[in-house]
This record gives structure tokens, sequence and C-alpha cells, in this order.
């Protein structure tokens, strides 16, 4: 039936060749842990974007039941993990998958580094990647005031605090992130909104930019 | 070098239908596949659809009025009800219309309209009649429905206890 399907919709769409330009492609023997089992270093870039795409899911069902707002945010978090069915499973995922995906990424970055794969004609995904590492500490940064607990807003405070002693700028970029004199009812917004929309926004652009380049340049050669 | 081909030569004496190597494979890593997006998926989409299967709040019966006080005409009482709203707990304040039938039993009528939600009121528009201002739905002192809406006003759960009127959770109207 689904073999029914697919053929009435590729009849009239041709969506064969775009399916085989985005999943048919060559493994080469010197990445597949098959080969050689300490190719397996090769799979940290896959396991940051599984990692990701976990972190998108859990994130998307989290805000069915958070809010951003002072009074209410951290007793709408006590009460999906305490009261909803799977709560504790479901932001644990995205609690633990946070950390995950720093992880994976930074031994992504590693990898890269160590094999050498930044070089020419690489150079700009390597650039791509950097701006991702940073969005995604971003994503960490935000996400963690969210709960709006102790360790949530002191965090914060400090993060701020630091970010202010950049010399000349520091001042408006603390201004910038709090939105007020203190961190706050604005703060939480903001750091929200950020969290959700612009930062995830940023990240599917970059990685459309980055898996783009690795498709059109290929693995880098063995060593 | 070609294994599908080399497994194949292998093969070709055994009459038994044997599974080839790629099909085991292959349903071993869409089986583990399955199980590790199942087990992301299911607990996410439990998650969200908790509000469904969540066990109804149980109502209380609240003092509204002296039973001596209700007549044969509809007379409004408000009430707070506690409810527990996920996180956010608070008295909801109630509105019922109280009188006292043909048959002499106390009766009380949710003043929810039954076409989309407006709230009727008692009078306002016919004497005799429970009148709805969002789209004209009517209703008879017992609830029953004269215009627009499909059915009849709820009713609410009366208990009579030391000449007070106690009033419950809503229930299909029992009247008409």
């Amino acid at each position: 039936m689904f073999k029914a399907i697919y053929n009435w919709i590729d009849e009239r769409l041709d969506i064969t060749p775009m399916w085989r330009d985005i999943a048919d492609h060559e493994v080469p023997e010197h990445v597949n842990p098959a080969h050689h089992f300490s190719a397996f270093v090769y799979c940290f870039g896959g396991l940051t974007f599984f990692f990701t795409v976990i972190q998108i899911l859990s994130g998307m069902f989290l805000t069915m039941y958070y809010v951003p707002d002072i009074q209410n945010a951290y007793y709408s978090v006590d009460y999906l993990q305490h009261q909803v069915a799977f709560g504790g499973i479901v932001r644990g995922l995205h609690h633990w998958g946070a950390s995950l995906v720093i992880v994976m990424m930074f031994l992504h970055a590693l990898r890269v580094f160590f094999t050498g794969s930044y070089k020419h004609p690489r150079e700009m995904n390597w650039v791509v990647g950097m701006l991702l590492f940073f969005v995604m500490l971003g994503l960490g940064f935000t996400g963690y005031l969210l709960p709006w607990d102790n360790k949530a807003y002191f965090a914060t405070k400090v993060g701020i605090e630091i970010a202010s002693t950049i010399p000349w700028i520091g001042d408006d970029i603390k201004m910038l992130l709090q939105g007020g004199d203190t961190p706050g009812a604005v703060t939480l917004a903001r750091f929200f909104a950020i969290h959700v929309f612009f930062l995830p926004g940023a990240l599917l652009t970059l990685l459309a930019v980055h898996f783009y380049m690795i498709r059109k340049q290929g693995i880098s050669g063995p060593l | 070098m070609d294994h599908d081909q080399q497994q194949e030569s292998a093969h070709t004496p055994a009459k038994r239908r044997e599974m080839t190597r790629r099909q085991f494979l292959s349903y071993t890593l869409g089986g583990a596949g399955a199980f590790m997006v199942g087990g992301t998926i299911l607990p996410m989409i439990r998650f969200a659809i908790d509000p469904l299967l969540a066990e109804k709040q149980e109502g209380e019966f609240v003092k509204v009025i002296e039973a001596s006080k209700v007549t044969s005409e509809p007379q409004p009482v408000e009430f707070e009800v506690f409810t527990v709203d996920g996180w956010h707990e608070s008295k909801r304040k109630m509105r019922a219309f109280v009188a006292r039938g043909d048959d002499g039993r106390i009766y009380a009528l949710s003043p929810v309209c039954k076409h989309l939600g407006c709230t009727v009121d008692w009078a306002t528009h016919d004497p005799n009649e429970f009148f709805c201002p969002c789209h004209g739905a009517r209703y008879t002192r017992d609830g029953e429905v004269l215009a627009v809406a499909r059915g009849p006003l709820d009713e609410y759960e009366v208990k009579e206890e030391n000449g007070w009127v106690y009033l419950g959770s809503l229930k299909p109207n029992s009247r008409v």
C-alpha cells in the first residue's frame, strides 16, 4: 500500500531523484566504523545532529506546558515535571540532551581539528561550525534561565555580569540581555524568545549551510 | 568486492527459503531504529495528550441560598468553586438559576448556553424565558430549548440540608 502511495506521488512529482540526492551517497571506507573501528570518531557530527533533533522535539513538547512568566514559570515547570505523565522523561531528555549536544559538538570539532579536515577547501565550513558552536552555547545559556529557580536566576545573573565586563560595550550588552535594571520579568520573556525563536532559527539556517557544504565538498580524505 | 554476489553463489545449493543477510540486516536495523524513535517519541506523545487521560475533578457541594427563599421564579445565585487548572489554583466564580418546579422540588440551571457557550439571562427578552444575547437562543423556565440551541440547559446537582440549598457538579437536564 505504501508502495502504491509512493508511486502515485512519484509519478506526479518525480521525487525519487530528490530522495536519492539526500540519502543515496557514498560513505568512504575510511569513515565507516564497519571497516575500521576507529572511524567511530566520524560519527560525532551525526550524533550532534541526532541530539539536536531530540532537543527540538522535546523542546516543542515542553512549551505545551511551560509559560515564560516570573509568577508562573517555576510552577509550570514543577507541574509538567511532577503532575503530567512522562513529564520527568520529556524534561529529562531536554536537560540531558542539552549537555550531550555540547559534548558531541566538542568531540566533533576535535575530530575535524585533528584530522585536519578544516583545511582548504573546507575553511568556510569550519567557520560555519564555529558559528553553530556559539549558537548552541547561546541556547544553553538562555535555556538555563527558563525554570526560574534560584540556580537559574543566579547563573544568569553571573553570566550577564561576565558579559558586562566586555570593554566599552559591556554595559549595553548587559542592558540588551536583561532588558531592564535587574534580571526579572523582561529578562525571562526575552530569554524565552531568544531560546525558542531567534537561536533555533539561526541554528537551522546554519545547519542547512553546514550540510550543504559537506555534501557539495564531500568528506575529507583519509589521513 | 560485492558481498551480495558472493553470498548468493555460496547459498544456491540450499533448497530452504532462507532470509538473506541483506534482509536480516535491514530488519535488524529497521527494528532497532523503530525502537529508538518510538522510545523517544512515545513519551512525548503521552506527555502531550495527558489532559485527555487525566481524571476528572470531583465536584464538591457548595451552599448557595436558603431553601425558603427559592420561588417558582428562577433567580440567579453566585458561588465559588475551588478549581485546580494545571499549576493555577483558584476559586472560580460560578452562576446558577435556582427555582422551585411545579413538583415542589428545587432545581438549578446552568446559565451556559447550549448553542455556543455564551451566558443566558432570565427574563431579559421575554418575562418567561431564558435568553442568550449572542445568537438569540431561548429556553423555558425548565431549560427546554425553544430556539437556536440544540439541547436544554444543563442542570446542577442539588442537595437540600438544614434549610439550605447546596449545588454540586453539572449533569444533563433531567426536567425536559
